[in-house]
């Protein structure tokens, strides 16, 4: 298990090695585009352009403009945004990330939970009227749009019913976990609820339709012919086994929601997060801010990634050898 | 334990019957069958895919998971009816008293878990032992079915063994806990020759340390003649002929029976192909025409008497059949149909 955890970490690493390469060919390296007038925003001036190249190195091999890139990161952390008139980025991001990861991981542990438990209960009720209930109401938590069903629950909660049943209901916005852990649940309560609605559907149909295939197989027949309990078959064997696909799914949409696909929620609970922006430095064509958006967005990519490797692999014995 | 509790059989099965509703109609996968199970005793039940031999065996300790099967009859088991048992007091049957290995090793252990987490989970299920106990138990359970580095193995998962290896470890969890009676169905047909006969011997031996009874099924007459003390033959969900080993396979009386006899290796080492001796495909199970003997289409000997339903005859002590031919004239009739096999697949080659 430690050199399966060693050797992913080392292909991890090499992952986000290439990726910063990449991005940094993609922004730096695009023929025909000077860098030093993207990096400046639009209409920039003369002496600012001349100012990008220097503290760019952009006079210099692309192996030292590499070099440099990663200094002004991860190094000096002074790479600055000209679009928003010298702007440090690194503390923007560095803001963002708290705010992303606390929406996110809130709502991935609610949104596991529900599913799990949805999960078992229809594989368990399967053939009664209980089944198709939940994977209907699943069904309806992924068509949801979730910029609608925000939108909703903030008119419910911050307007209509405001002042009677939800006044205990914070204004919008985001408090740090500094500030204590009922404020900043609290705030984050309906952005969490939001987002888990969409995703603990699809996830309790996965598990079922996991499950109840796994209720098929012999070795569930076995642990009945065994004398143990109908519920631990379900939860020891079935849904044991029925965890390693759940948890591949989860590796993607974890990943992908903490590098920024978190966004709309972002938007209508107004959560300064990483998805915010990312967005608005697009629109502002901010380069510096999107160059670390992205960076960020891969470093978490992966390192959920290796995270969940983990997990399969102490889920799984048979992908240990791999 | 009582005179009268010693005479009486392990198992007695009456008039078991087990049909499942389907879109296509009921389909009759057991009709009618009783047998008892003495203790000690090596009972095997041979017939074609389909004849019903495992669903027969599953509905005994209410494994079917099918809500449109219906199982009627009687399982008398030290006294009990497990049919009207509910699930929780079956539980305590099931892996206890009457433990069940399958046919296919490679997937009946669940996967994540190790050679000796089955086996504790097994254990600790009827008794109530120490994790650390039921873990050393393991161990000892696995060196006495053959498995080398006992201390090693029982931390290796699934499929880190090989498939007779496996069959042994299954074999082991059956045996954890002392069972009175262990089914196995068909346990080597998954394996290949060699591992087979390993694991056969490897259950008579078993059988004569723990002295529990045991359920072959099987669709192979050798490994029937090789294990077992008496021996059903099913077709069609009903049985054919119930007998003795020795009389059986010295005085087969069911034409079925003979068909599947042709499926024996000649002791002179050359392997035949299985089955090659019957004709015709086994029995739709869901024909609704089934008051005749359903062997009858594709009999030899078949008449206007196959119809209907023959009953099942005891002839000799002990050794029954359905039949409608004359008892006397069987061996004839047998060399008859032999013979014509014999030409036939002579004419075809
Ligand atoms: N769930 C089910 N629904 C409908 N019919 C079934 C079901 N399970 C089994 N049967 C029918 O019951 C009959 C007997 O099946 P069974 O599995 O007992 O045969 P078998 O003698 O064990 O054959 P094999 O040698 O292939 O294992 C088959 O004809 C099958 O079609
Ligand atoms: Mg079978």
């Amino acid at each position: 298990m430690w050199r399966f955890a060693g050797k992913r970490a080392i292909a991890a690493l090499l992952v986000l090695f290439a990726i910063s390469v990449l991005v940094f060919l993609i922004f730096f390296a695009t023929p025909g585009v000077d860098p030093a007038a993207r990096i400046a925003g639009r209409n920039a001036s003369q002496e600012t352009l001349a100012q990008v190249r220097q503290s760019f190195g952009l006079d210099q091999p692309i192996w030292v403009q590499y070099g440099v890139m990663m200094r002004h990161l991860f190094i000096d952390r002074d790479l600055t945004s000209f679009v928003n008139r010298g702007a440090e980025v690194i503390p923007q991001v560095q803001q963002a990330i708290p705010v992303t990861l606390s929406l996110v991981i809130g709502a991935a542990v609610i949104w596991v939970i529900l599913a799990l438990v949805m999960g078992v209960l229809a594989t368990a009720y399967r053939g009664t009227a209980i089944d198709p209930i939940i994977v209907v109401l699943g069904v309806i938590g992924v068509s949801l749009p979730v910029y609608w069903l925000g939108e909703v629950v903030n008119l419910v909660t911050q307007s209509r019913l405001h002042d009677t049943i939800f006044a205990w209901v914070p204004s919008l916005g985001y408090v740090s976990l500094s500030e204590g852990f009922g404020p900043w649940a609290l705030h984050l309560l309906f952005p969490w609820l939001t987002l888990a609605v969409l995703y603990a559907g699809i996830y309790a149909r996965v598990l079922r339709s996991e499950m109840v295939g796994a209720m098929n197989e012999d070795y569930i027949r076995m642990a009945r012919a065994k004398g143990i309990g109908e519920w631990r078959v379900l939860l020891r064997h079935a849904l044991r086994t029925s965890l390693i696909v759940v948890v591949s799914l989860f590796g993607l949409d974890f990943g992908a929601l903490i590098g920024g696909a978190a966004l709309l929620t972002e938007v209508v609970f107004g959560l300064q997060g990483i998805g915010k922006l990312t967005y608005d430095s697009l629109q502002n064509f901010d380069l510096p801010v999107i160059l670390a958006c992205v960076l960020y967005a891969a470093f978490f990519v992966v390192l959920a990634n290796f995270i969940v490797d983990l997990l399969y692999a102490w889920l799984d014995p048979r992908v240990r050898h791999v | 334990m009582s005179e009268s509790m010693a005479a009486q059989p392990l198992l007695d099965v009456r008039d078991l019957r087990v049909s499942f509703r389907t879109r296509s109609g009921t389909v009759d996968a057991v009709d009618g069958i009783s047998f008892t199970v003495g203790r000690g005793e090596v009972l095997g039940i041979v017939g074609e895919s389909g004849s019903g031999k495992s669903v027969s065996m599953l509905s005994v300790l209410g494994l079917i998971d099918n809500p449109n099967c219906v199982v009627e009859g009687e399982v008398i088991f030290q006294g009990e009816d497990l049919l009207k048992l509910d699930d929780k007091e079956l539980r305590r049957i099931r892996g206890k008293e009457i433990a069940m290995v399958f046919q296919d090793p490679m997937t009946a252990l669940t996967p994540v878990y190790t050679a000796g987490w089955h086996i504790s989970e097994q254990i600790r299920a009827h008794e109530k032992v120490s994790k650390k106990a039921a873990h050393a138990r393991a161990i000892q359970l696995l060196d006495a079915v053959g498995i080398p580095n006992s201390t090693d193995r029982v931390n290796s998962y699934p499929h880190e063994f090989s498939g007779g290896m496996r069959q042994r470890v299954v074999i082991a969890m059956a045996l954890s806990c002392n069972p009175s009676l262990l089914i196995a169905d068909e346990p080597t047909t998954a394996l290949d020759v060699t591992i087979q006969a390993q694991i056969l011997e490897l259950l008579r031996d078993l059988q004569s340390e723990f002295g529990s009874s045991i359920v072959l099924i099987t669709h192979d007459m050798g490994v029937v003649s090789q294990m077992s003390d008496r021996v059903l033959v099913m077709y069609g969900g009903r049985l054919a002929e119930a007998g003795p080993r020795r009389a059986l396979m010295r005085d087969p009386l069911h034409p079925y029976t003979w068909g599947l006899m042709g499926s024996i290796p000649p002791t002179d080492g050359t392997r035949v192909e299985r089955l090659a001796a019957i004709p015709g495909a086994p029995i739709n199970p869901s024909d609704p025409d089934r008051d005749r003997c359903l062997f009858s289409s594709r009999c030899g000997f078949a008449s206007d008497a196959c119809r209907p339903q023959p009953g099942l005859v005891e002839h000799v002590h002990g050794h029954l059949d359905a039949c409608v031919l004359p008892y006397d004239q069987r061996p004839a009739l047998r060399l008859e149909a032999l013979t014509t096999v014999m030409t036939e697949s002579g004419a075809s080659a």
